[in-house]
């Protein structure tokens, strides 16, 4: 199954002016667990599937109050500078999406 | 202990209005204090920099005279962080104007106000550093050293809540405080009711985007939080919205590294063993939270510096086969601007942002793009000289007009050009500081002045 079947928020947002933070958020505990579980995401799989070193990717932590999974990875140049596309970080997350879940 | 209710109607003061209905239901509730935040480094480098607001004065002046209004009525303070969004001393001075001017016009009898400036002159960063101070960057950044500050405009150092629990202990009913800790504006008159630091910044940690720690998703919709020394409970107002374990839980990680640690001066809160329970409908409790003192007191700079001006041009492409080779058109276009004005990077910038195709994501997007049926494109250009710069942005996007390409069709002009004109846009500023400053004083970087407005 696909992520974005399983989550109801998938969001991305500046964490300071120097990162993006994405938050996979399950409404429902079995799903939740199923995407937790499954192992599929994880550090080094988050920096494969944007294409970024590990490095980057300076948080990963699941948090379970929340249901939810969460990453951040540190921007190459800090948010508004020259040649900025997206200020806010806000349209980052769609290529979470289509993660196969097992 | 004394509980201690306090409503919020606002994440971002000024950016678009507050709903009326839900704060005046909030206002109804019995609060002890309105507090609202008004400032962002969301907002990019440019205001900070340039020292402007980013959001219109009509909101920003509608917000506060609600909030001011209420407060007098209800005879309870009111407190504003961060204002007009920069938090720097222009920001302070302009909404103690617009105080001034709401008290005026409503003929508000007489009322304390304290204003707390915390911009920090370049020069007197500088000077601490030739002390001896350490700058140090955060989340990796390297630390400060004096060519960081010769490129940085400005500079706001960010409050905790000492300047402001020394101005309530002074009996003020208004505070217009500079840039801010969010969750310092909230924590501080819980700290002087005698609540515990835990509690006090994980009600303002929980507070500070108002209705976005509610279910469903709304803005500008007021929350009220109450700490009674059992916990801190918040309830959404809005009458289709809740506070649940999962809706405060994900707003706990909004906007963050990781969402276990806020850290305020002195100290970090620790949220990792925060426990989340739905007490009534509309109210969740959560308890567990804890405060780790620092052995020394650290203070946020947040600094900004110009880097050059900038200017877009707007232009559009629809034939397929120019689409399909775009980047060699693009290609060909920069090259153009390598032969007359020398290396792009060198004395000037240009940036092609491609709508359709990867503009959005850049260099993060995974997925291969599908050929679009149109894709358009914006095409800025920084140079320390503006009209340098238009002239380099008007050729950089005449070019995709005139694109060479050696099967295409339409030899009258490869581009759709919305309107043939070069936009003047803000100059391009740059974040120089996101460091952290060692002080003796938490009080030491702010300046505070008490004044009596009204009749």
């Amino acid at each position: 199954m696909k992520l974005v079947e399983l989550a109801t928020t998938i969001r991305s947002k500046n964490a300071g002016v120097d990162h993006i933070t994405f938050d996979v958020i399950c409404r429902d505990r079995a799903n939740f667990e199923r995407v937790r579980d499954s192992g599929v995401l994880n550090r080094g799989a988050v920096a494969r599937l944007f294409g970024v070193d590990e490095g980057r990717v300076t948080d990963f932590v699941v948090f379970e109050p929340a249901n939810a999974i969460k990453f951040t990875i540190r921007r190459l140049r800090p948010s508004g500078s020259m040649g900025e596309s997206d200020l806010f970080g806000a349209q980052q997350y769609a290529p979470l999406f289509d993660v196969e879940i097992p | 202990m004394k509980t201690v209710r306090i409503i919020t109607p606002t994440g971002h003061l000024g950016t678009t209005p507050l709903e009326k209905a839900s704060f005046e239901r909030g206002c109804a509730a019995s609060p002890d204090f309105i507090v609202a935040d008004s400032g962002s480094a969301d907002i990019g480098p440019y205001p900070l920099g340039a020292d402007r607001a980013a959001c219109d004065e009509v909101w920003q002046r509608h917000d506060l005279e609600h909030m001011l209004l209420a407060g007098r009525r209800l005879r309870i303070p009111l407190i504003i962080g961060s204002a007009s969004d920069t938090g720097t001393d222009r920001g302070v001075d302009q909404y103690v104007r617009l105080i001034r001017e709401i008290a005026a016009e409503h003929r508000l009898g007489p009322f304390r106000l304290a204003k707390i400036y915390s911009e920090i002159p370049v020069d007197e960063v500088r000077r601490r550093l030739k002390d001896g101070a350490v700058v140090r960057g955060l989340n990796g950044r390297p630390d400060c050293d004096a060519a960081t500050l010769d490129r940085t405009d400005r500079i706001v150092s960010v409050m905790g809540t000492e300047p402001i629990r020394d101005v309530l202990r002074e009996g003020v009913d208004v505070v217009i405080a500079g840039r801010s800790s969010d969750c310092a504006i909230f924590a501080a008159p819980l700290l002087e009711a005698g609540h515990s630091l835990a509690d006090a910044f994980f009600c303002g940690k929980a507070m500070e985007c108002a209705s976005f720690c509610g279910e469903p998703f709304m803005g500008k919709e007021t929350i009220l939080g109450r700490v009674d020394g059992t916990g801190v409970y918040l309830t959404a107002i809005h009458p289709e919205q809740r506070c649940t374990p999962a809706s405060v839980a994900s707003h706990a990680m909004y906007e963050r590294l990781n969402p276990f640690r806020e850290y305020v001066p002195g100290g970090y809160l620790d949220m990792s063993k925060c426990s989340y329970e739905q007490v009534d409908p509309k109210t969740t409790r959560v308890t567990g939270q804890t405060f780790v003192a620092s052995p020394s007191t650290w203070i946020k700079l947040e600094g900004s510096g110009k880097v050059a001006e900038r200017a877009l041009f707007i232009t559009g492409i629809r034939d397929p086969y120019t689409i399909a080779n775009l980047d060699r058109v693009i290609g060909w276009a920069r090259a153009k601007l390598t032969e007359r004005f020398g290396p792009v990077g060198g004395t000037y910038n240009v940036f092609y942002h491609v709508y359709g195709k990867n503009a959005v994501m850049e260099a993060l997007e995974p997925t291969p793009a599908t050929a679009p049926l149109e894709v358009g494109i914006v095409v800025e250009v920084t140079c320390d000289d503006m009209a340098r710069a238009e002239t380099i942005c008007h050729i950089a996007g005449k070019n995709l007009f005139y694109a060479r390409l050696p099967d295409v069709k339409g030899t009258a002009g490869t581009a759709a050009i919305m309107s043939d004109e070069v936009l003047h846009a803000r100059p391009a500023y740059e974040w120089t500081l996101n460091h952290v400053m060692e002080v003796a004083d938490p009080r030491e970087l702010f300046r505070t002045q008490l004044e009596t407005i009204g009749a």
